[in-house]
């Protein structure tokens, strides 16, 4: 590029114009910025601009207008300040869910409420067992990262999963235990530790204030109110997670091996449910068809080849073609998969509603422009039949490529 | 598969209706009687540490057992121990509990506890046992989203039971009145942490806000007048071959291809 300075009046005019929709994007690099250590760093050279007449302005109502003279490219997203903790004077040791390898949003409250707890003399640890894909552990307010990996942490394993927060136990002495108090895993897991370390846990905590936290009680009609002690199980939307600042996800490790134990559960697998079976709004995976599936029997057969659990539209519904409990919306169920598959359905908003809470949603369209694919994080456009077809055809492909390889 | 009928005890309560609050037959708990029956039949034995005379633990009676044991505890007592000791001596092979009171703290970790004191092993969540050979236990556990686990587990062992286990059956009313309560006098030890907290009544939660976190004016107005989601990608003009191993390649990614 060269260096001569061209001034480009149009981009002068839209970068003074706030009303322009351009306008955010031609906003020149601030004066000031968070350096790499955290500080605010300025530039005095930059503190003015050229006007439309050509003369430099200043304008000191913080807002600065127009454009740098040259055109900037648009900077990339502003850095957050670095949470920095050399010496931690106490430790909060939080042992994440990593449902499917990655923080939930459960998790991601615990964090935050970790790093309140942390304060700025406190550091947070978070314990991850096994393989895991997160990559956003410094957003979400980890200042350690502990990672225990090996053969024995695979799968379902809780006696040896104690073993080793029992070793963390002793190496770190944390102020405070904190587990999502959640059917994946960490209910169970923060009970059995306060069994073993003998410690009165506070369960389904969802506030904690001024070394006091409440929880619920019972059946869920009282609140227990107490002094919080060291094991808190907190329940989702505990404390608001960790937004303003990046912390340093140091790696620690474990002091000295851990002793295997014999263990006296053994974890023989998942067992093959029955997806029509289960539950619709529990269910993980749903594939769901609407007005737009030409062929019903094409439908279920993808369902079973998919495994996947089947739902509906209002329209499939009264038209005959699906049960009425098979209904996802306002009027019928609301659903929580992990992964819907909506074949052929608009998206009205009735449905839309039923759905609002799936992590995925994939659409299967002829309307590009239908309020489904909107809301899909994938879209494909074309026949439904067509589609099915195909993908019934490349999944059993993939099961048979799999028999083959254990046989 | 069939089984030699085991010793089995499971431990009830005194629930309360979601609503009335009124004293009725906790949920789970009745859940872990029928799996108890389904197991053991008539030779199910069922405990229950604090008041003899209440009357909701009749309704277990009614499931089809002509008795129960109540170990006498008052009602700020901590049952723990009474039933660590119960259990101790009892030669139970397996012992049901629910997985959350109705009444009281609810904290769930009874089973924990006991199973820590007894030092045997605890199953969470069971759903069902498959079979029993030469002292090692076949059962399935239930995960969350219907899915089920199979787990092997040696005898003795305690195991909880949630919401995920089959619906108990009814209660009759002809065998709740005719059912003995037996009770016993046991030791009591205070449970010390009502000193310091206390019950109130659930206050709702607030609902969380969508909190826009925008620096200037321009960046609220965007987040003002933005779309709620920016949408996927959108794949047009593709063979349906091509469509499906899209699709295929983002269910292999959230790993829901069992
Ligand atoms: C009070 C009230 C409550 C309601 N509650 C619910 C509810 O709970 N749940 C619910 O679902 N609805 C509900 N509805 C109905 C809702 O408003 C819509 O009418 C309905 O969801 C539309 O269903 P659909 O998307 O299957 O059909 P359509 O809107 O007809 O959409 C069909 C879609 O299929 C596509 N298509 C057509 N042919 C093909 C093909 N060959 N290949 C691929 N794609 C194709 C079209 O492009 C279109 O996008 C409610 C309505 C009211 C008034």
């Amino acid at each position: 590029m060269s260096d001569i300075i061209r001034r480009d009046p149009r981009s002068e005019w839209i970068a003074r114009n706030r009303l322009h929709p351009l306008h955010a994007s031609l906003q020149a690099l601030g004066a000031s910025w968070v350096g790499p250590s955290g500080l605010i760093r300025k530039n005095p050279h930059a503190v003015a601009f050229v006007g439309p007449n050509g003369l430099k302005r200043i304008d000191r109502s913080g807002a600065q207008q127009g454009g740098g003279g040259k055109r900037a490219s648009i900077s990339a997203a502003a850095q957050l300040p670095l949470h920095i903790i050399e010496q931690p004077s106490f430790h909060i040791v939080v042992v994440p869910d990593m449902v499917g390898g990655r923080l939930s949003s459960h998790d991601k409250d615990l964090l935050g409420l970790a790093s309140m707890l942390a304060g700025s003399e406190g550091a947070v640890v978070a314990v991850v067992f096994g393989e895991h894909k997160e990559s956003a552990f410094d957003t979400a307010g980890v200042d350690r990262l502990l990672h225990i990996q090996g053969e024995a942490f695979v799968g379902y394993t809780p006696e040896q999963r104690i073993m080793a927060l029992r070793a963390v136990d002793d190496q770190l002495a944390p102020r405070h235990w904190l587990f999502p108090d959640s059917r994946t895993g960490g209910g169970e897991l923060g009970r059995r530790l306060a069994a073993k370390l003998g410690e009165r846990p506070a369960t389904r905590v969802w506030q904690v204030a001024d070394g006091q936290c409440i929880g619920r009680a019972g059946a869920g009609q009282q609140d227990l109110a107490r002094r919080a002690p060291r094991l808190i199980l907190a329940a989702a939307e505990c404390a608001d997670p960790v937004g303003e600042t990046r912390h340093e996800v140091r790696a620690i490790e474990l002091e000295g091996t851990l002793a295997h134990s014999l263990t006296r559960i053994d974890n023989l697998g998942a067992v093959a449910v029955d997806p029509a079976l289960t539950p619709m709004a529990e269910a993980e995976f749903i594939l769901s068809g609407g007005n737009g599936v030409r062929d019903w029997e094409l439908f279920h057969q993808a369902a079973e080849v998919l495994g996947a659990t089947e739902g509906a539209s209002r329209v499939a519904v009264d038209d005959g073609f699906m049960p009425r409990d098979r209904q996802v919306g306002a009027t019928g169920t609301w659903v929580t998969a992990r992964v819907y598959l909506a074949v052929g359905i608009s998206g009205a908003v009735q449905h839309l509603q039923g759905i609002a809470t799936c992590d995925k949603v994939v659409a299967i369209n002829k309307d590009p422009g239908c309020d489904m694919v909107k809301r899909a994080d994938l879209a494909v456009i074309g026949d439904s039949t067509a589609i099915l077809q195909a993908l019934i055809e490349r999944v059993s492909e993939y099961r048979q490529g799999d028999l083959r390889d254990v046989a | 598969m069939s089984h030699d009928p085991l010793n089995v005890i499971t431990l009830v309560s005194v629930g309360a209706h979601p609503v009335t609050g009124r004293a009725r037959r906790a949920e789970q708990d009745a859940r872990a009687v029928d799996l108890g029956l389904s197991l053991a039949g008539k030779e199910l034995h069922l405990l229950h540490a604090g008041d003899p005379q209440a009357e909701a633990l009749r309704a277990y009676l009614g499931m089809g057992l002509a008795e129960m044991t109540v170990l006498q505890q008052p009602p700020q007592a901590d049952v723990l121990p009474a039933l660590g000791n119960y259990l101790r001596h009892a030669g139970a092979q397996l012992v049901l509990t629910g997985s959350q009171a109705e009444t009281g703290e609810g904290s769930g970790m009874l089973p924990y506890l006991l199973a820590e004191q007894l030092d045997w092993p605890l199953i969470v969540g069971l759903a069902e046992v498959e079979s029993v050979t030469g002292g090692v236990a076949q059962v399935l556990q239930a995960l969350p989203r219907g899915q089920r686990r199979r787990l092997q587990v040696r005898l003795p062992f305690v195991a909880s039971v949630d919401n995920a286990a089959p619906e108990a059956r009814q209660s009759a009313f002809g065998p709740a009145r005719r059912g003995q309560l037996q009770q016993q006098e046991v030791a009591v030890v205070e449970d010390a942490l009502l000193e310091e907290a206390q019950l109130q009544p659930a206050r709702p939660r607030p609902k969380r806000l969508k909190v826009i976190k925008a620096k200037t004016g321009a960046e609220r107005m965007k987040a003002a007048t933005a779309k709620a989601s920016a949408g996927g990608q959108v794949l047009t003009d593709m063979t349906p071959e091509q469509g499906a191993e899209a699709i295929f390649a983002l269910l292999r990614g959230e790993d829901v291809l069992r």
